[in-house]
């Protein structure tokens, strides 16, 4: 029953820990992003429209892979709207980036009518592993985590380490945090403060494209335009986890058990004794967050420039 | 040759020419003071050597060539560094980030701090900087921080160091520190420009002087053969009075008593039962470094906050739980530290900036309207007794008028109340000579109407000069009560930092 649970927690787990880490490049670079549900929506769209075209001609791993390739472009692609308007523009960014969440879904069902005559996307689940060879045979280990698995759990802690790298061992990433403290500092010394904000938005665009096609995978053979409120959960972990990578894997599996739970109440046991309507498991992960973000988000401490337009005349 | 020659530079922004036909040269080794007042173009000068404007005219040699400057990372490859004002350093990265930043260097895309490190520490060992090269900036004190500036600019190898205001933020020791680790750069060849407005440094440290006035380059002495009268006189076009004359003051009852006044957090340091008396007709200024509790006092005097404990008497009335309102209509003025958030409503004209106390009383409201005639004339008679200057007289919006003016206004507006308190925090910050002279005057003129005034200051030169007695307050304590005939800058240095604590029992 754990081990069951648990692979539930990874298939939310992962979405909401890659599509975080993009929201991180983001704000640590001192840009707001609450554009990663639309972000999410565009890459998960765009990443079933690839697999509806090739799920008759290729096995599932490689079209998992050149959807998600494909779901990270146009993450990427979607960003530079985001980026053009609060970098060059210096436009309000959260009102651009709430252009953006109301443009995806609009986008997605539209296109997805023109081109299927439904806005459900049905496609098939060929991505599952049974049981990764050697490894799943691990006990209690194995079964938790290399059983009935997806590739797209490994990139996950691939991509977090990565970041983690990135951020805090190159020089990329001390010229990007700096940028989202103190970008007068930053200009002071010859970085370049919009093309770190720019590397930091087009990042955090393709992770949160990954993302939203990693979210579809697992839980569901239908995309209908919609993620469900994720980057709005994803944004609640990035600032849960105080917008450092390993403090955002833990809010991210806190996170992703709850919403494990409030999915697969019915199999586990003592819950389902309990005989609590089914509503109650469904709001857990949302009065969670709540109750989480109100104790924690007093304490934890945001990049300080973020949301402020670079002026380089101003102090 | 000069190390750097600017030559002609002239540079026009929308409505001013804020550099005219500007030449200055720098020699080698040498240490060279620009002096000029507020919105002379110092700081512009010295953006066009950093490359962040270009100047419409002139041109900019070094070592006899002409070189083109476009960006911070020019100047830095030409051996040009800055300590700005306001220090450019990322508070949550270690002072070893801080330095690297932007001159990292790295090996397969990781960053290689070891060869950093070992050249940081031996730069601090060599001017004795005694840093903790590891820990972060916002740990560290504003005197540390300045050395962390230098040392970014030491590990560039720049050879021409520009020092913008770098003694505003620093203890007397502080300064007398900077003070020798310029000498000591300088003797090695480095070039110094150290902007400022305070004479007294220049001829401390300088051996050649700039002076700029109003965009135009009046003339540059040598400071040893220049007295100070001589060059503030060069700064500001006229004679200027640099010592304030001052009567004994008339010393009458306790205005204020603050008695035991506790409090446990605030932006600052908390208050340590703190207690001490303003009487009528004396300045009492409180002293200290920024971020000892004063923002804090004064927030509790004037209601902006409340306390934990304690008493605030005025004339014998508690006022610690009053509301701000009743507390101004009891006879307190204040003249706020930060006179764009807590001074004035920057968007509202200068005339109805001036009415905000009073808005609601007889004079200026019939029945709920505004009478906008009489808040007009009112504003007329304030800007022609205190000479208050702007574009559109009562009209102008407070946020396109000069900062002396914007003070100037708080200034009339608090004093016209005609309070029996007024307590001044930190009133010719960022102000000019001229503007300054002035507040002080007004400062006196109120003392010898009889009332009390409580200055909050950080420039110990305004501290010795304006007060009757002083307070020096040392995390969140008052750690001394002197008279300033009988205490010498030395000693309120000391005080300032911690190193010396009276009893203090008001």
């Amino acid at each position: 029953m754990l081990s069951f649970v648990m692979q539930h927690t990874m298939f939310f787990m992962i979405p909401l820990l890659i599509v975080a880490l993009g929201g991180l490049f983001s704000e640590r670079s001192g840009i707001v992003n609450i554009a990663l549900e639309g972000k999410m929506i565009m890459g998960a769209f765009t990443g079933v429209l690839v697999i509806l075209t090739f799920q008759e001609t290729l096995p599932g791993q490689p079209i998992l892979i050149i959807a998600l390739i494909t779901s990270m472009l146009v993450g990427v692609a979607i960003s530079f709207f985001h980026a053009y308007a609060s970098i060059n523009l210096q436009a309000n960014q959260i009102i651009s980036g709430i252009a953006i969440n109301m443009f995806a879904p609009a986008f997605a069902v539209y296109t997805a009518r023109l081109l299927l005559g439904t806005h459900n996307m049905h496609f098939s689940n060929q991505f599952r592993i049974e049981s990764v060879p050697h490894l799943g045979d691990i006990p209690i280990i194995g079964e938790m985590f290399f059983q009935n698995t997806y590739i797209t759990t490994y990139l996950g802690f691939v991509i977090l380490a990565i970041v983690y790298i990135v951020l805090y061992k190159t020089k990329f990433g001390l010229r990007l945090r700096a940028c989202g403290e103190h970008p007068h500092a930053a200009d002071s010394v010859g970085v370049s403060v919009t093309k770190m904000r720019y590397s930091g938005v087009l990042i955090s665009g393709g992770l949160a494209g990954i993302g939203g096609l990693i979210w579809v995978i697992p839980i569901s053979t239908v995309f209908s335009g919609s993620v469900a409120g994720f980057g709005f959960l994803a944004l609640a972990v990035l600032i849960f986890g105080a917008w450092r990578p390993v403090r955002v894997m833990f809010a991210a599996f806190f996170f992703g058990l709850m919403q494990a739970i409030s999915h697969s109440y019915s199999g586990i046991e003592f819950l389902r004794a309990l005989e609590l309507p089914a509503h109650f498991y469904r709001m857990t992960p949302f009065i969670a967050t709540l109750i989480v973000l109100a104790f924690t988000s007093k304490n934890t401490v945001a990049p300080k420039a973020i949301g402020q337009p670079y002026d380089k005349g101003g102090r | 040759m000069y190390t750097i020659e600017m030559r002609n530079v002239t540079k026009i922004f929308p409505g001013i020419i804020a550099n005219d036909n500007i030449t200055l040269q720098l020699e080698r080794g040498e240490i060279h003071a620009l002096l000029g007042e507020n919105g002379a173009g110092k700081s512009t000068l010295m953006s066009v050597l950093f490359g962040l404007y270009k100047p419409e005219t002139g041109e900019i040699y070094k070592n006899g060539e002409l070189v083109t400057i476009t960006g911070p990372n020019d100047a830095n490859t030409l051996g040009i560094g800055m300590v700005h004002q306001h220090f450019k350093l990322v508070h949550n990265f270690t002072v070893l980030e801080n330095i690297v930043l932007g001159v990292e260097s790295t090996k397969n895309g990781i960053l290689q701090m070891q060869d950093a490190r070992a050249r940081v520490k031996a730069l601090s060992e060599k001017y004795a900087f005694d840093i903790d090269i590891d820990a972060e900036i916002r740990h560290i004190s504003v005197g540390m921080q300045q050395r962390v500036e230098i040392l970014k600019m030491l590990y560039r190898n720049n050879e021409i160091l520009i020092f913008d205001e770098p003694t505003a933020v620093l203890t007397p020791q502080e300064i007398e520190a900077l003070m020798n680790t310029m000498r000591n750069m300088a003797a090695e060849g480095k070039s110094i420009l150290f902007i400022t407005h305070k004479l007294d440094e220049i001829k401390q440290v300088a051996d050649r002087c700039s002076v700029l006035r109003k965009g135009k380059m009046i003339g540059t002495v040598k400071v040893s053969e220049t007295s100070k009268e001589e060059l503030s006189e060069m700064m500001v076009g006229r004679k200027v009075a640099l010592s304030l004359d001052k009567n004994e003051a008339k010393k009458g009852a306790a205005i204020l008593q603050v008695k035991n006044l506790q409090k446990s957090s605030g932006d600052g340091k908390p208050l340590k039962n703190i207690s001490f008396d303003v009487f009528a007709g004396e300045i009492l200024c409180i002293a200290g470094i920024e971020g000892n509790g004063q923002t804090d006092l004064v927030y509790a005097l004037t209601g902006l906050s409340e306390v934990d404990s304690g008493q605030i008497l005025m004339e014998g009335t508690e006022l610690s739980k009053m509301k701000i309102r009743k507390r101004t209509e009891m006879g307190i003025s204040h003249i706020p530290e930060d006179r764009h958030r807590h001074g004035l409503v920057l968007d509202y004209s200068l005339a109805y900036n001036t009415i905000l106390q009073t808005y609601y009383t007889k004079e200026f409201q019939h029945r709920s309207f505004l009478r906008k005639d009489a808040i007009m004339a009112y504003a007329r008679r304030l800007i022609d007794r205190f000479d208050i200057r702007s574009g559109q007289g009562e009209e102008t919006p407070a946020r396109s008028m000069s900062g002396g003016n914007q003070q100037k206004t708080i200034l009339a507006r608090e004093i016209d109340r005609n309070p029996k308190l007024l307590i001044a925090v930190q009133p010719t910050r960022g102000l000019d000579v001229g503007a300054i002279e002035y507040i002080h005057k007004q400062l006196l003129e109120q003392r010898d109407a009889g009332r009390a005034v409580l200055l909050v200051s950080l420039e110990l030169e305004e501290v010795m000069n304006v007060s009757d007695r002083i307070l020096v307050m040392y995390e969140g304590e008052i750690v001394a009560d002197v008279d300033p005939k009988k205490v010498t800058f030395n000693e309120l240095g000391l005080y300032m930092s911690g190193a010396k604590k009276d009893k203090v029992v008001a």
